[in-house]
Parts: C-alpha cells; sequence; structure tokens
C-alpha cells in the first residue's frame, strides 16, 4: 500500500481536534486490516476503494478543500433521502458525513440520552467532537425528517453549524408525493443561495443524468452477486463500496464501480469465486451501516457464510429506481425526484408493507439461504418493523435471524454465537 | 470407539461420553472458574483418568468457552449442540430452553434439527445469572432460594436489570418483605422473562435443558406461565455436551 501522507496540517487548518482525532486514525489502519486486507482472493478492483478508505480522512477532504478554494461549495447530508442531484445541479459536491463508529459516540452522548441510536450520537459526537473533516468541511448540512431522534438531534447541531431540513412525508400518497416535490423545490432555492449558482432545467437535468449513471453503476456490481454458481465479491468489499460513495465524486464512483462491474462479470465468465462451492449465501436487511461499521459482515464472513445482498441505505435503497429522464421542465423533474425517492422503502414510513415485499423479492434475486435482519439499538422504527418482516419472511420459507447491536465490540462472541448457529442451521 | 463432546459455559464445565452405539457412558460436571482453557484440561484429566483419552478420541467442543478447548477437533456453536442433545435425550420434537449461567436459548427443533432460535440479548435478565447475582445478595443457595420461594406469596420485582433487580430487592429487604416472598418474586421474574423470550415460537412440548432443569420448582412454574407440561430428563443439563459428543468424528 502506498504511503500515507501527513494530513496533520489540513486538519489543523479545518479546526479540528488533533489530539483526539490522532486517537481513531491510529485504531482505523488495524480495524482496516482485520476486516478487509484477511480476506482471500479479493477483486483487483478493490485496490482504488482501499486506497480511499486507508486514507479516508486525508484524500478526500484534500480534494473538497481544494474545489472550495475554487468557490464550489459542500453540502453534508446523512440519509439517502436527500436529492443529491439538486446541489449537484448548481455545481455543489454532495458527501456524507461521520456517524459510524463508537469512537465518536460518548461525545455525543453529552448532549443525547444515552438510549438514542449510536448512528445519530456518533452523528453529533464528530460534529461537536471536532473529530471528522467531512464535518468541519461541509458549507452546510442538509438534514431531513425521517426518525424523531435525528429530527431532535439537529436543533442541537443547528445551533453549531448552518442546516437546512427537509421534511420527508411519512406515508406514501400522491399527496405526499407532491408534498415532497414542493420539498425538494424549496431545497433548490436553498441551493441557490448557498452556492450563488443559479438553478437551470438543463442543470438539473444534466445533473438527474449523473446520478442515474452512478445508480447504475453500482447496481451493474450487485447484479453479478446475483450469481449462483460464483460469489465473485464479499459483502464486506461490496459494502465498502456503497460506504464510499456517499463520500465519493459521482463521476469517479460510477467510473471505478463500473470498472468493478466489468472484473466481477469476467470473474462470473473465469468461474472465479470468493467463497468456496456450497457457501451459504445471506442477505442483510435494516438499519444503516455507515462507514467504518464493518462488524456484522466481518462476523458473517468469517463464521463460513456470504453476504451477496444488503437492502440497507448502503446497500439496494441507495441505487434503486432511476429518476424518470422523460421530464425536462421543473415541475416534472421535481415530481420525478419525488417519486424516485419516495419509492425508498425506509421504516419512518406508515405503512411500509412495501419494504416487506421488496425483502422477500430481494430474498429470492439474490438465491440466499437466509436472511439477518438487524437494527441498531434503539431504532424504535426498525426494531419495532422487525416483527413484521422476519414473519413475512419465515412464511415464505426463508430463514431468518434478528439481530439488534450496535457500535461496541463488546458483543462480538455472542453475535458469532448466534449467527454462527444460524449457519449451522442451515447447513 | 468412544466419542466426547466438551460443553464450556460460563458457568459450569461439562463432559459426556458415547460409545459406539451412542449410549451416555459417562459424564462430569465441574465448575468453569475464571479460565477456560484451565478447565477444559481439569475435564481432561479427568477424562483421562476414567480410560477416555482426550487425545485419541474425537472431540467436539460447544458452549461459550468452545474455542478454549485444546484438545478438540472441531467447535460447534451450543445451539446446534443443545438442539441435538435434546433430540437425544428426549426424542421427539419440539421447544428446548435452555436457561444458561450467561444467556438462555429457545431452540425449536423440527426433524430433530433446529428450525428457528432466540437468545437474550446482552443482558442477565431472564437467565442463571440473575438467579445467581439474588440468591448471593439473599445469602442462599439457588436451591434454597427456590425452596423459600414455594413458601411465599408473589411479590413482583419489576426490574429486569439484574442490577436494578439487587437494589429492588435490597430495597424489599429494608420494608421488611418476607425472604419467601421475594424469593418467589425473583423466581417469577426469570421465569416470566424466559417465557416471553420463547413466545414466538409455538410448540405443544416444551423441553428444559441447563442447570435449571434440576429444580422442580423452577420447572413447575415454568409450565405454569407458558401453560404447557415442562419435560426435563436426568441428563438433562449435559444437553449441550451430549451434543458435542454427537458431532464427534463425524
Amino acid at each position: 500500500m502506498a504511503e500515507v501522507i501527513d494530513r496533520h496540517e489540513l486538519w489543523a487548518s479545518l479546526d479540528m481536534d488533533l489530539e483526539t482525532h490522532d486517537v481513531l486514525c491510529s485504531v482505523l489502519p488495524t480495524a482496516f486490516g482485520d476486516t478487509f486486507l484477511s480476506q482471500e482472493n479479493r477483486p483487483e478492483g478493490m485496490a482504488f476503494w482501499d486506497m480511499v478508505v486507508a486514507d479516508v480522512h486525508g484524500i478526500r477532504p484534500q480534494e473538497l478543500v481544494d474545489e472550495q478554494a475554487k468557490g464550489r461549495k459542500v453540502f453534508g447530508t446523512f440519509c439517502t433521502y436527500v436529492p443529491d442531484e439538486v446541489a449537484i445541479a448548481c455545481n455543489g459536491i454532495v458527501t456524507g458525513l461521520c456517524g459510524g463508529s463508537q469512537f465518536w459516540v460518548p461525545e455525543g452522548e453529552k448532549y443525547l440520552p444515552a438510549d438514542m441510536c449510536p448512528l445519530i450520537k456518533a452523528s453529533l459526537g464528530a460534529r461537536l467532537g471536532k473529530t471528522c473533516p467531512f464535518f468541519r468541511i461541509a458549507d452546510q448540512i442538509v438534514g431531513e425528517t425521517t426518525c424523531d431522534g435525528k429530527k431532535k438531534m439537529y436543533e442541537i447541531m443547528a445551533k453549531d453549524v448552518p442546516m437546512h431540513i427537509m421534511e420527508l412525508p411519512h406515508q406514501k400518497r400522491d399527496k405526499d408525493v407532491k408534498y415532497f416535490a414542493d420539498e425538494i423545490a424549496l431545497f433548490g432555492k436553498n441551493v441557490e443561495e448557498v452556492t450563488g449558482v443559479t438553478l437551470t432545467e438543463e442543470n438539473l437535468h444534466a445533473a438527474i443524468e449523473l446520478i442515474n449513471g452512478r445508480r447504475k453503476a453500482l447496481a451493474r456490481v450487485y447484479e453479478t452477486r446475483k450469481n449462483t454458481d460464483v460469489i465473485p465479491i464479499s459483502g464486506t468489499d461490496a459494502l465498502l463500496m456503497m460506504q464510499i460513495a456517499f463520500f465519493d465524486d459521482p463521476a469517479r464512483c460510477t467510473e471505478m464501480a463500473n470498472k468493478l462491474a466489468d472484473e466481477l462479470e469476467q470473474r462470473i465468465a473465469d468461474g472465479v469465486s470468493v467463497f468456496p462451492a456450497g457457501t451459504k449465501r445471506i442477505l442483510i436487511t435494516g438499519t444503516p451501516m455507515a462507514i467504518p461499521n464493518w462488524k456484522l459482515h466481518h462476523i458473517v464472513e468469517t463464521s463460513g457464510a456470504a453476504i451477496v445482498c444488503e437492502e440497507n441505505c448502503t446497500g439496494t435503497k441507495f441505487f434503486t429506481n432511476l429518476v424518470d429522464e422523460g421530464p425536462t421542465d421543473f415541475a416534472g423533474m421535481y415530481q420525478a425526484l419525488a417519486e424516485r425517492y419516495m419509492k425508498i422503502n425506509c421504516t419512518c414510513f406508515t405503512p411500509n408493507e412495501a419494504r416487506i415485499d421488496e425483502v422477500i423479492q430481494l430474498a429470492k434475486d439474490y438465491h440466499v439461504d437466509g436472511v439477518i435482519n438487524t437494527n441498531l439499538k434503539f431504532c424504535t422504527t426498525f426494531k419495532t418493523e422487525a416483527p413484521a418482516l422476519e414473519k413475512a419472511l419465515e412464511d415464505a420459507g426463508i430463514p431468518v435471524l434478528d439481530i439488534e447491536t450496535d457500535y461496541t465490540d463488546n458483543d462480538a462472541e455472542q453475535l458469532r454465537t448466534r449467527i454462527g448457529a444460524f449457519v449451522e442451521m442451515l447447513s | 470407539m468412544y466419542r466426547i463432546g466438551i460443553d464450556i459455559g460460563s458457568t459450569a464445565a461439562k463432559a459426556a461420553v458415547l460409545d459406539e452405539n451412542n449410549q451416555l457412558v459417562y459424564t462430569v460436571v465441574m465448575p468453569t472458574g475464571f479460565n477456560g482453557v484451565e478447565a477444559a484440561h481439569r475435564l481432561a484429566d479427568d477424562l483421562d483418568a476414567h480410560g477416555y483419552d482426550t487425545n485419541e478420541l474425537p472431540t467436539v467442543a460447544t458452549g461459550y468457552g468452545r474455542v478454549s478447548v485444546p484438545y478438540a477437533d472441531k467447535t460447534i456453536t451450543e445451539i446446534t449442540c443443545h438442539g441435538m442433545g435434546a433430540d437425544y435425550l428426549f426424542g421427539e420434537d419440539g421447544l428446548v430452553i435452555d436457561v444458561g449461567g450467561q444467556d438462555t436459548k429457545a431452540i425449536l427443533l423440527a426433524d430433530g434439527k433446529v428450525k428457528k432460535f432466540v437468545m437474550n440479548d446482552k443482558c442477565a435478565a431472564g437467565t442463571g445469572k440473575f438467579l445467581e447475582v439474588i440468591a448471593d445478595r439473599m445469602g442462599v443457595t439457588q436451591e434454597e432460594l427456590a425452596d423459600l420461594a414455594s413458601q411465599g406469596e408473589h411479590t413482583p420485582i419489576s426490574s429486569m436489570c439484574t442490577v436494578f433487580a439487587e437494589s429492588e430487592v435490597i430495597s424489599l429487604v429494608g420494608r421488611g418483605e418476607p425472604r419467601e416472598n421475594i424469593a418467589n418474586g425473583v423466581i417469577e421474574s426469570v421465569v416470566g422473562r424466559v417465557a416471553s423470550l420463547t413466545s414466538s415460537m409455538a410448540s405443544d412440548q416444551v423441553f428444559l435443558t441447563g442447570g435449571l432443569c434440576e429444580n422442580d420448582y423452577v420447572v413447575g412454574r415454568l409450565a405454569h406461565h407458558l401453560n404447557r407440561p415442562v419435560k426435563t430428563a436426568p441428563n438433562a443439563r449435559f444437553a449441550g455436551a451430549i451434543g458435542a459428543a454427537l458431532n464427534a468424528g463425524n
């Protein structure tokens, strides 16, 4: 691996807490090495993502800072419901934010109840603790009203950083889609103010095409994971690709995912598999897995099973369904965007039966032997929906294991027992 | 040829030996203590002394300390082993409940195989640890706790958390509540928790394995809460070790 550049000057310029951040930097390489580099027969295309993650708080942040120097604005987002297209149309850059490690949780717990999901606590902790370059770089944070925990967290975060909050309806009637189309238009006004660039029908349509391209490229990678003869990529590697997709330049993400898909398609033609024949195939469903949360994937894939699909936001939810490229006027494009984003089946919606149908369809499409349905501790909506989802899977004859966990490692052995037993049960 | 199963639990370390006809010929149980590896060696010394050479005979390890058994040929999770052991002991399908020192498991058997299972989350509520902590606090053994409970009237212990439940017991003691009543509340708390853990697993037959199965009062209360008879067997605490032995040499 290439020598890692010292980024302390960059981090100091972002007014980060260097001493605390160094602690994180000192543990990440070990976590990454243990999880990724211990895998065998990885696709060569993963070298790109290895390079990015080896310098995850340096390589992309430096690019963002360089672009800001040229006058571009950076929008930080949490969630798959915020339409990247609008910010990109105005020459803005969209980046994901930190929130996937226990490292940030204690700082978040200074301001939030302990019985709140670790993703929310870590996000706030990363911002207020000044230990995440993406949170420091963002000119504006864009929130969305998905769950109650996030909504209340925004009120605290907004005292520290400019925020724009998009109202996401929690039902999927026509009037709700229309409402979200109006919210997207309002976000357009906000983006124009922040960037100083006028949103036009032309630049919005171009952005829709760009992001659709990214969706198609990521979907190509996933398509190869449906193959039953070989498993061309581990779930752990596919998850990393998805996690980085939230942070990367969309055009480069598309290019790299397409290159990886080329290689994986060739692996299928050549019969090259990461796992031995007969390895049990697992679909992961549930709450998002923000970088560097690789906990469940690592345990599953070192317990004799392979993950062949993730239904999470850091999975198919990110790229399933394209925005209709037909409309070219503002009203039509806002409606098309709203229709696409409102098809994401998050548990914050009620009712949410479409998610159950979608999970069963994924289980069939990816030919899985079992489903592991997971939720981050204290995620009320995912936890509450779990029994209905799990019953539907059982009724469809698909074995399912329920796992509730957080970012800490203290339940790793219990999880190993449960997941090991589940894999034994499938054999 | 003999086959050996080793089950290193958080509280007790068990071994079971099967002969070539799958007859159970030897069992031994001892406290796990602080060190799982050391417990595994103590079991090996005992087995060797009884003529079952752990270095020669096929051996499978299970339980929370399954990775601490250097002489095992392979490890299998306690879920699978308890399921197989229960199938061996009871000879019919049903719901297997194992109240262990660290966790409580419920395993649904179909055709002698694990069809579905649940375990308590990382929390001591509804486990043997809960009984151990409270019995210690009350200065009695777990057997004495059950004896006391059978003579008491129900006093609700509402805390799910073992640490908070201990505080709750202390305040009940301070209030002058008879120890029989407190003991009764403690057992009801564990049994109620176990019953709710298994609520999603329908089965007419219920089998209890693990350390608690030797306690008639607890078995009776569990049957009451589940509204179904609960069967147990003399060697039910060796279910995990028997299941491991059944897998040895395969």
